[in-house]
């Protein structure tokens, strides 16, 4: 996705859906707002529809003329999409082994980075101890770190092992005289990378939200006995839903349209290897393959799209939650 | 067939990676909720804590150091060569290119993004069914930036002007009586706009989401009262408007700045850094996965960290702030 890990805001939550009354929103209300916003909506799908068109064309069409003219000249064919997904004369693999890549990709990043981050964004927020502060902070600064600085030494860790002098301070995964890491062809060193780079915003974000559970509702349980594993997992689990939802959303949309780290560890093969490398791929091999190009980056976003037009208010709702000063 | 099979064991073994690091954490919790009397609280502070700060540390904070330390290494990691990497990076002929472009990147395209979304956030403000060109103008924030490439290359194409053309952009432009359009992705320096330009697609939607609510969240009274003192349309938006909404303005400038300055995979399926657009984001993967130069590419990843250090303090400073008024 296009969407960054921090592009989600620090906003407070709880704001008001209609602050001006609705009668001046009425007198506010012209025709000429509404039609620079319906042409500037109209600019904004465009290039989306032409992607859609080009996918639906034959291979002639698609290549020799542009997809508008598709409205003079309505020939429509679902090969192209076929070809894609299992491989056809042009592109010998097909894109569903990447596919299901994606999705084994995402699911579990996507879960461990939100129980983690809720973990830590719980003890920050209601377990008091000396420090807590400068570790948020700290841990929100570590955005400043980019990806790139960290995918090489991470890639290094999983190959070869760390160690600081004599400690080593994560295990060597070669077998003795392989030159593969255990690693290598699993999913784990995504779901490991991924979960990572998503925890300074995920924490910062649910902290956001925990944070501002009732005071009481916290005392009251810890004056019942109630120990900080059962409060985490009966009180601030089921109340964070809503803060969880939309930011399982946008990590899974994150990963999902991830190329950067699933070059770094996945490399290109159809094992392991999500849609966008496989996209960036044949992009850069079979440029002039518009057809069948077209078509395997409609599959590739068709999830993202259900995804966020299914589950857009919570989205939306993930992007303000703790924001907008009022 | 065998592909689906293959697939579903796949997404099977994701779910029981989920299904297995669970079920360890509710073993953990279940010892460690056992704890009685002082000793409860540290524990809990640490199973809780305890994933998250190991995995920054291994994910972020040392591979920081690393890459930093990296950058003062030559091409193989092996030898000590000083800020040589970083003389390279600031005096080798052509690589003002991507210094350059880069700085045009961070400036124009969230700039830009934010402004239309400013003015997409008024309007929407004005109008009576906002919610579908809400939805669509938002929309690219779930593509994948390989995606935008595929679905931006459509308007871009480029074909001779005596054949019919493929590519929207060349097509308007004869349609409004210009014979021989350029090849736009290789028309420097233009080319670097056109590669903005899908960036702001992108992010438009986020700046107008999130402004749109902080316009919504200004007092109705602070909007009559102005209105009583004759301040309307445009004086009333700089003098009222503005100043309302500024902290939201700042919040999201500076993340989609954040998210331009690590910009990579647009440059690198557009156009892979060639005529006149490279961005250091995207020479920084070219010098250490394709030129092998760990050195080059380390430092290149230091000047992306020093790039985001200014935006992150500011962002931390206001974060302080915002919390020493809670």
């Amino acid at each position: 996705m296009s969407v960054e890990a921090h592009e989600i805001i620090p906003l407070p939550s709880n704001l008001p859906e209609e602050t001006i009354p609705e009668a001046a929103r009425r007198r506010l209300s012209s025709p000429w707002a509404s039609f620079v916003v319906i042409v500037i909506t109209v600019l904004w799908t465009i290039p989306t529809l032409g992607l859609l068109v080009t996918s639906i064309r034959p291979k002639e069409q698609a290549q020799n003329s542009g997809w508008w003219t598709f409205f003079t000249d309505p020939t429509a064919t679902l090969s192209n999409y076929s070809e894609v997904l299992t491989g056809g004369s042009v592109i010998p693999g097909g894109i569903t082994p990447y596919f299901f890549n994606s999705i084994a990709i995402a699911i579990p990043a996507t879960v461990f980075a939100l129980v983690i981050a809720c973990m830590a964004a719980y003890a920050l927020a209601w377990i008091p101890f000396k420090g807590s502060t400068i570790i948020f902070f700290a841990i929100f600064a570590l955005q400043v770190v980019p990806l790139q600085m960290a995918l090489l030494p991470l890639l290094q860790m999983f190959n070869k092992g760390w160690s600081l002098g004599p400690i080593p301070i994560f295990p060597d995964l070669n077998k003795a005289g392989s030159a593969q890491s255990l690693f290598a062809g699993t999913y784990i060193p995504l779901w490991i990378a991924h979960t990572m780079f998503a925890l300074p915003i995920a924490i910062f974000l649910l902290h956001n939200f925990i944070g501002q559970l009732p005071r009481e509702l916290m005392e009251a349980a810890r004056v019942d006995g109630a120990s900080h594993f059962l409060i985490f997992r009966k009180l601030i689990l089921p109340l964070s839903i809503p803060a969880i939802a939309s930011f399982a959303i946008f990590e899974f949309l994150w990963v999902w349209n991830d190329l950067l780290v699933a070059l770094t560890f996945a490399g290109g093969t159809p094992d392991v290897a999500p849609v966008t490398a496989y996209l960036a791929n044949i992009k850069g091999t079979y440029g002039a393959q518009l057809h069948l190009i077209t078509a395997g980056a409609f599959i590739a976003i068709v999830i993202p799209l259900i995804v966020f037009f299914s589950l857009q208010r919570f989205f939306v709702r993930g992007l303000l939650a703790g924001s907008v000063k009022g | 067939m065998e592909e689906l099979v293959n697939g579903l064991s796949k997404i099977g073994n994701a779910v029981a990676a989920v299904a297995i690091v669970l079920a360890i954490l509710l073993i953990v919790f279940f010892l460690a909720s056992r704890a009685k009397g002082r000793a409860q609280g540290p524990i809990a502070g640490l199973v809780f804590l305890g994933p998250a700060v190991l995995l920054l540390i291994y994910g972020l904070v040392v591979p920081a150091f690393r890459t930093t330390a990296g950058s003062l290494q030559d091409a193989s990691g092996k030898n000590f060569v000083g800020l040589a990497n970083y003389g390279w990076i600031f005096t080798a002929p052509g690589n003002s290119t991507f210094l350059i472009n880069t700085v045009l990147w961070i400036i124009i395209a969230p700039v830009l993004s934010t402004a239309l979304g400013l003015t997409l956030a008024l309007l929407l403000d004005r109008m009576k069914r906002e919610s579908i060109s809400k939805s669509l103008i938002f929309m690219p924030m779930a593509i994948s930036f390989v995606g935008a490439g595929i679905i931006w290359g459509l308007v871009y194409e480029y074909r001779d002007p005596s054949q019919p053309q493929v590519g929207l952009l060349s097509q308007i432009t004869m349609w409004l009586g210009v014979d021989d359009p350029p090849n736009w992705l290789l028309w420097q320096p233009f080319n670097n706009f056109l590669l903005m330009i899908i960036m702001i697609w992108i992010q438009v939607g986020f700046a107008m989401v999130v402004l749109s609510a902080a316009i919504k969240a200004i007092p109705a009274d602070v909007i009559e009262a102005s209105e009583l003192d004759g301040a309307t349309g445009w004086k009333q938006f700089i003098k009222v408007t503005i100043p309302m909404i500024r902290g939201t303005l700042v919040v999201v400038l500076t993340t989609i700045m954040i998210a331009v300055l690590k910009i990579f995979d647009i440059v690198r399926t557009m156009t892979n850094g060639n005529f006149g657009t490279q961005v250091v984001a995207n020479e920084m993967y070219a010098q250490s996965f394709v030129a092998f130069d760990v050195g080059r590419g380390s430092a290149l990843a230091v000047v992306l960290f020093i790039g985001v250090t200014p935006i992150i303090i500011y962002n931390v400073i206001q974060l302080r702030k915002e919390r020493s008024v809670r």
